[in-house]
């Protein structure tokens, strides 16, 4: 009878085989696409055993925080409640809700997961349950400035210092406290309380596009700020009068005129004297028609320029009407980050800084690493830089933007009212600006959603002045941020 | 050196398993387990040694090599069920006392195991009831649409499957000895394939109605493949006809194929295995969720492992994330926590256990013996796959215990009660004439 249980004993080899071959499979062949099924819920129940790290402002004000929740997990709390709601964002691992802002960006660091030598010890130790902390640059007492100027009306405000891109203030309203109850409500409101929309909501800039045309015609060398050209209104471009504000007519009038009184006509003149090429090329520099290089989630960012039916196309397509981009019209859509940013690179003499949110990344051994600044791109020449800086001044001083002069300090700034309905008289307010003119530490861009016959100058500029106030006097004294 | 020194000396593995295992787990738990809890691998070290004197003076001459793969199987069973609960543990190892009397009582009581066939006809009705005792209402239980288990006063579950294989095996074993000759003579020869007379055929027929009847009535796949398997194995050893085993699976998948088909709980079974992740079926009551479970385990434990306690098996609010950890997908959780290196050697524990298994059944010296061996073998082989083929989806999932590891004291009595009978059949073959 041994012929057979020797068979019997091959065969039962090849059963346990397979089921080696079975196990091998599941471990390590097709353990990677069993991991990312949306069905194995154990990288999330993981993420809830992690005492996620706290989020800082720059001040050192808590902005966010793990608190003990039932069983052995974590739950997250926001002390500061609808003060940086957006851009801190939120994360409820378990609840069906995605991470956002911050809290997703820096996911890494705050789960304690970045790679260092002594971190992999202290895994093997037992303490990985503990997450590495964030301090961001953010000034809680100029967002509350900035939310309280806002008064509640959509519309955000975002500011930074333009010599090393650290990001001092990002508001966004409609705000609201979060928390999973809240999200939900939030995610149904008309309002679109969830977008951020300094860096997601895609406004019509109106005449604050002027700086980047400005900035285009002296630095291309074909203009001066004394150059003179033709703003009579009305006057046609692409077969459609264009009229300047109040339809005055200016006869002669030099660059830096134009800029102070924001004359349609005389910008549109330029671009189309300057050409598609040249706009492109500017545009692009100062980071049109790309994403912000922002810290921050690609999903939260949109990209600014003209765009047909949803999808950017550069002003070299012949689609664009260039003379209405030039003013700001036609179909041209940006955030507010990237107007901040065109204030930012004329304030940084020419060269554009990457915005950044975080300061420093705080492992949880201690370790701590800076946030570098990083050069985005250098956009125009330091005297071009100046020049455009002189004509923003006149804006500030004589113009249409002196309800955002400080005492004591020179403010350079531009102006922007995008008509939103003429039937309705609802306009979009905007204000971009920088200061002190002569040494910046902050650019700014503040802008209000469907005013009813409001203009930059009067609802937008007020609010950056008392921003800039506070920004200023928090980086008086001590090394500017 | 002698046999027993011999096996003493292969407990040593079992002990260093026993003892990096508990401490493992122990430094993992430290915040919310209390050291006392690491006495228990003492005693449970202990008790093999028990076990170990016990085979010393019953049976001198049996194989020195089963106990210690027991004891190494058991031994890891014991220490994955204290990372899954202490308190398991602690009755998982009052289990084992129990299991170690019943092995002690067979020890002794049955030195003479050829005493067995003279009462097959009395063990194969008992077997044939305590398989059906789960269907009995009132008495029965049924799991995830099986019915394996019979709750007993004081709230025990008692799964008489784990003792009906044996009594079944037995009895298998004498009614084949007696017939096998019978069988293969008088039967033509066809093509090379050797066609019993019809006759002959009956008792093969009856045995594959009552594997039938089982599927029915306990309605589970697994069991069913290890019975008849068990079968089927010991048919082919007797006979040597490889024509009689191979009628019989194709006469067990036509009817295995048909109950799937039209049994809707076998049905269910089925559709798990074949599309684990489909939403609708994972989030049925008795679908594909336990599957996927131990998938995702396994697929978290690599090639070394999380480390015994490293793996995630209940949920941070509580409860379980992986369903029965302890029973049904102990392997899964030994897979996450000791990765494909530690699951292979589990499977290798059970091959040895196998190649001794056999090696007994071909040193015995009457057929009654080998076939004995044979069947008790392969019965234990088969649950081995049923599980393991389950879990790793080879198979339909059904749930029979991981023979020595799995937590539940039928289980771990039955398996021991079924190693005291190769170590009888062992000792008696080696004994010197």
């Amino acid at each position: 009878m041994n012929r057979p249980i020797a068979g019997l004993f091959g065969l039962f080899v090849v059963l346990f085989a397979v089921l080696v071959g079975f196990t091998s499979r599941w471990t390590v062949f097709e353990a990677k696409s069993l991991r990312d099924n949306p069905l194995n819920r154990r990288v999330l129940l993981e993420e809830l055993g992690i005492d996620r790290g706290v989020i800082k402002a720059h001040d050192g004000t808590i902005l966010a925080k793990s608190v003990k929740a039932k069983g052995k997990t974590w739950k997250r709390e926001y002390p500061t409640g609808k003060l940086f709601a957006q851009t801190v964002g939120w994360s409820y691992p378990g609840q069906g809700i995605a991470d956002t802002g911050t809290e997703l960006y820096r996911r890494e660091v705050l789960l304690g997961r970045s790679n260092s030598i002594s971190s992999t010890i202290g895994k093997i130790q037992g303490h990985k349950k503990k997450g590495g902390s964030v301090k961001t640059w953010l000034d809680t007492e100029a967002q509350r400035v900035a939310l309280r100027g806002l008064a509640g009306r959509a519309g955000s405000v975002v500011a930074m210092n333009p010599k090393t891109g650290a990001v001092r203030v990002m508001a966004s309203v409609p705000d609201f406290v979060p928390s999973p109850a809240n999200l939900a409500r939030a995610a149904k409101s008309s309002g679109s309380p969830l977008l951020n929309r300094v860096t997601q909501a895609r406004y019509p800039p109106g005449s604050t596009f002027k700086v980047v045309t400005a900035v285009a015609a002296i630095d291309s060398g074909q203009y001066t700020p004394t150059s003179t050209v033709d703003g009579k209104s009305p006057q046609v471009f692409s077969g459609v009068p264009l009229n300047n504000d109040d339809k005055i007519s200016y006869d002669k009038v030099d660059l830096t005129t134009a800029l102070t009184f924001s004359i349609n006509t005389a910008w549109a003149n330029v671009a189309t004297d300057l050409g598609r090429v040249t706009m492109a090329k500017y545009m692009s520099r100062f980071g049109f028609d790309s994403k912000p290089q922002l810290d921050y989630p690609p999903t939260q960012m949109a990209a600014s320029g003209a765009r047909i039916d949803g999808s950017i196309v550069p002003p070299t397509d012949g689609r664009v009407d260039l003379a209405r981009l030039s003013i700001g019209q036609d179909k041209l859509l940006v955030t507010p980050i990237q107007m901040m940013e065109v204030a930012a690179a004329v304030a940084n003499h020419g060269v554009l800084m990457q915005p950044r949110i975080g300061e420093e990344l705080i492992n949880n051994d201690g370790q701590i690493s800076r946030v570098l600044p990083q050069q985005q791109s250098r956009v125009m020449s330091a005297s071009t830089a100046l020049a455009v800086t002189e004509m923003m001044k006149k804006v500030v001083e004589e113009g249409t933007g002196t309800a955002a002069a400080l005492n004591g300090v020179e403010v350079a700034g531009k102006t922007g009212t995008a008509q939103i309905d003429p039937l309705q008289n609802l306009t979009q307010p905007w204000f971009i600006a920088f200061a002190p003119a002569n040494d910046p530490t902050i650019a700014i861009a503040v802008t209000v959603e469907r005013s009813f016959g409001g203009f930059g100058g009067t609802i937008a500029a007020p609010i950056a002045r008392d921003v800039m106030e506070v920004l200023l006097r928090n980086s008086l004294g001590r090394q500017i941020p | 050196m002698s046999d027993r020194n011999r096996e003493l000396f292969a407990l040593v593995p079992a002990s260093l398993l026993l003892v990096g295992g508990f401490a493992a787990v122990f430094i993992q738990n430290s915040a919310s387990q209390s050291g006392l809890s690491l006495s228990y691998g003492a005693l449970f070290l202990g008790l093999c040694l028990a076990g170990h004197v016990v085979v010393r003076i019953t049976v001198p001459h049996a194989d020195p090599y089963l106990f210690p793969i027991v004891a190494v199987l058991a031994s890891l069973g014991l220490v994955v069920i204290y990372r899954i609960s202490p308190d398991l543990a602690r009755a998982q190892a009052q289990w084992f006392v129990v299991a170690l009397i019943f092995f002690a009582g067979t020890l002794i009581f049955l030195r003479d195991y050829r005493k067995l066939e003279r009462y097959r006809y009395t063990i194969a009705a008992a077997s044939l009831v305590l398989l059906l005792l789960p269907r009995v209402p009132g008495l029965g239980q049924q799991v995830n649409g099986a019915f394996l288990g019979v709750r007993l006063p004081g709230g025990i579950v008692f799964q008489p499957t784990e003792f009906a294989k044996i009594g079944i095996v037995v009895f298998l074993a004498s009614y084949l000895r007696d017939t096998r000759q019978v069988l293969v003579q008088g039967a033509r020869r066809f093509a090379g394939i050797t066609i019993p007379k019809l006759k002959h055929l009956g008792p093969l027929l009856l045995i594959w109605g009552a594997a039938m009847l089982m599927l029915i009535f306990i309605r589970d796949l697994g069991s069913s493949l290890m019975f008849f398997g068990g079968f089927l194995a010991v048919l082919y050893v007797a006979t040597d006809r490889l024509s009689f085993p191979l009628i019989g699976f194709l006469m067990f998948s036509v009817g295995a194929w048909f109950l799937a088909t039209h049994v809707g709980h076998v049905h269910d079974r089925v559709d798990a295995w074949l599309n684990p992740f489909d939403p609708a079926l994972y989030d049925r009551p008795g679908g594909s969720y336990q599957l996927a479970q131990s998938l995702f385990a396994q697929a978290d434990g690599g090639i070394l492992g999380r480390g015994l306690g490293g793996s995630m098996v209940t949920l941070p609010g509580g409860g379980n994330l992986v369903p029965a950890p302890q029973t049904d997908l102990i392997y899964s959780v030994i897979t996450d926590e000791l990765g494909l290196t530690g699951a292979c050697g589990v499977i290798l524990c059970y091959l040895l256990f196998v190649a001794r298994g056999f090696k007994i059944a071909t040193i015995a010296r009457d057929s009654f013996s080998t076939l004995l061996a044979v069947g008790l073998t392969s019965v234990l082989a088969l649950q081995v796959f049923v599980i393991v083929g389950g879990v790793t989806r080879v198979i339909p999932l059904t749930g029979v215990t991981l023979p020595f590891v799995s937590y539940g004291g039928s289980s771990l009595v039955a398996n021991f009660v079924l190693a005291a009978l190769l170590l009888l059949i062992s000792d008696r073959a080696r004994r010197p004439a």
